[in-house]
């Protein structure tokens, strides 16, 4: 069963002063841009988030949010990771070095969303065509309807 | 000719070979749907894969944000497009974790079974496919054979066989006709005797073992990092399965175990499908022995707006774990909704496992995976 996720985000807050702080709402944390792979350093290996569950891109009206859920195996216990981005350009740190699992999500999220991975080896479109333009998912891509 | 001779490849001193590149795809048989797989040859060896998705990306996330909530549920169906009862199941129990709604006991059991079902359902797809794409014909007849009666049974409650669009956010759409249960029941005393018949005649396959017996090996290590989840996981060696560990609906009042393999290779990814379908069957047993009466809907209002705020929600889908994130704002439509889909992360891995191998290995590796690309591409 899964463990006590309160105690595991104090601990994290602590570690990163400044950087780190409690969400809205239970299990989740925010996270500075800047500070992106020490924290999920700490939390994959200290921690003992060893999956990176799921990571996707929410386009808000005054800036873009990362959103990172890691679960730990065996006992299935998660985390909300969130980091705020720059609306004019979306930038942050690549997890590729520490999950191989973020390199088709990340690129996935690059195509639809537009947010640009530093550092990821191979950032690409995944599902749209290689000369589509724009982001799909963003808010000022409007899907035109047949007449 | 002269020049021709003086090309290095001709020179017997030097054995060295060019690497080549071969498409695998878009149309061909064992890619199981439209994928592509450009593969990089050193004579019959592979040397490097990359994966080419998005053949059948339909924007459904996209889609989602300009239908409510309600209308959404048939979207679902055409994720993974063997799994529907499952996609549905988890898009119901999102919403209902955002909205804080009780689900009937009834529709509980209901989900149950037919969650169980479809889970059968698509390891039998994968079984026959899997027979099909190591040649054996006879092994995709039989398995076709079995399927048709849960589809019959699908057929029955909500008159849809693939696409079924079941479930709703609070239940289900309908309680189960008469003449269900004892149908039910009559499969599910058959069933085992099914998977017997499997194992004589597909997982006892020399042929069969033959190429699959120790080919692409995944480590649980390697497992773990590239966010492989489902059989493929516990194919491994990992004893993970969200129904026992992070128990959904009521899960955690059924006895079944969890069955793993050591290997990791493409004969236990296979085989670890036919351990899984026997204890989806003790599921279904128990759920049938225990099917309680009552309502199968909870009351929601007709047009549903969720409170503020987002939500992950994740079950154990067919090939994985199946995750959806819904960001609502308060209104009718999601404001966001992302579908973690995991045979879209579980073909990340392909390259990796495959590599060293060649092609017919490359097919075998491919089917053992279990993708559905209505669900990579979404």
């Amino acid at each position: 069963m899964a463990k006590e996720i309160q105690p595991i985000i104090e601990k994290l807050v602590q570690s990163f002063p400044g950087q780190v702080e409690a969400g809205e709402t239970a299990g989740q944390v925010m996270v500075a841009a800047s500070a992106l792979l020490p924290v999920m350093e700490k939390a994959k290996g200290e921690l003992g988030f060893n999956m990176l569950a799921d990571l996707t891109a929410v386009d808000y009206p005054e800036n873009f949010e990362m959103v990172y859920h890691l679960m730990a195996i065996p006992d299935a216990t998660m985390l909300k990771v969130k980091v705020k981005l720059d609306k004019g350009s979306p930038r942050v740190a690549s997890l590729v070095g520490l999950w191989p699992a973020a390199d088709v999500q990340e690129r996935e999220t690059y195509d639809l969303m537009g947010i640009f991975f530093e550092g990821h080896p191979n950032l690409k479109r995944i599902l749209c065509p290689e000369d589509f333009q724009g982001h799909p998912l963003r808010k000022d891509y409007i899907l035109k309807t047949r007449s | 000719m002269e020049k021709a001779m003086e090309r290095e490849v001709f020179r017997a001193d030097s054995p060295r070979t060019e690497t080549i590149t071969m498409n695998m795809g878009p149309q061909h048989p064992s890619t199981h749907g439209v994928y592509r797989a450009v593969l990089t040859m050193d004579g019959e060896e592979i040397t490097h894969i990359e994966n080419h998705v998005g053949y059948l990306h339909r924007g459904i996330e996209k889609l989602a944000e300009t239908r409510t909530f309600t209308q959404f549920m048939p979207y679902t169906d055409r994720l993974d497009y063997l799994g529907a009862m499952l996609n549905n199941l988890g898009y119901a129990q999102t919403m209902e974790k955002l909205m804080g709604v009780e689900v009937p006991e009834r529709a509980e059991y209901i989900r149950i079974i037919m969650a169980e079902l479809q889970r059968i359902a698509s390891h039998l797809i994968f079984v026959a496919s899997y027979a099909i794409d190591l040649s054996s014909t006879t092994g995709w007849m039989y398995c076709m054979r079995d399927r048709e009666r849960i589809l019959d049974l699908f057929d029955m409650v909500c008159g849809s066989r693939l696409t079924t669009n079941y479930m709703r956010i609070g239940g289900v759409a309908e309680d189960v006709p008469p003449g269900f249960l004892p149908e039910l029941q009559r499969l599910i005393n058959d069933l085992p005797a099914c998977f017997d018949e499997y194992d004589g005649l597909i997982s006892g396959n020399e042929i069969l073992q033959k190429r699959s017996i120790g080919v692409a090996p995944m480590s649980a290590e390697t497992a773990i990092a590239y966010g492989v989840t489902g059989p493929n996981l516990r194919a491994s060696g990992v004893a993970f399965d969200l129904r026992k560990a992070a128990p959904y609906g009521i899960y955690d009042r059924f006895d079944f175990e969890i069955p793993t393999c050591a290997n990791g290779d493409t004969y236990d990814r296979y085989y670890i499908r036919i351990l899984e379908m026997r204890q989806s069957v003790r599921i279904l047993q128990q759920a049938v022995d225990s099917f309680p009466e009552g309502p199968v809907m909870a009351k929601v209002p007709k047009v549903i707006r969720p409170p503020k705020g987002d939500v992950y929600h994740q079950i154990e889908g067919t090939k994985g774990i199946l995750g959806f994130y819904v960001v609502s704002d308060g209104t009718s439509k999601p404001y966001r909704l992302h579908i973690h889909s995991p045979s879209f992360v579980n073909l990340g891995v392909f390259p990796e496992i495959a590599r060293g191998g060649n092609i017919q290995d490359a097919v075998a590796t491919l089917a053992s995976i279990d993708i559905v690309l209505g669900e990579v591409d979404r």
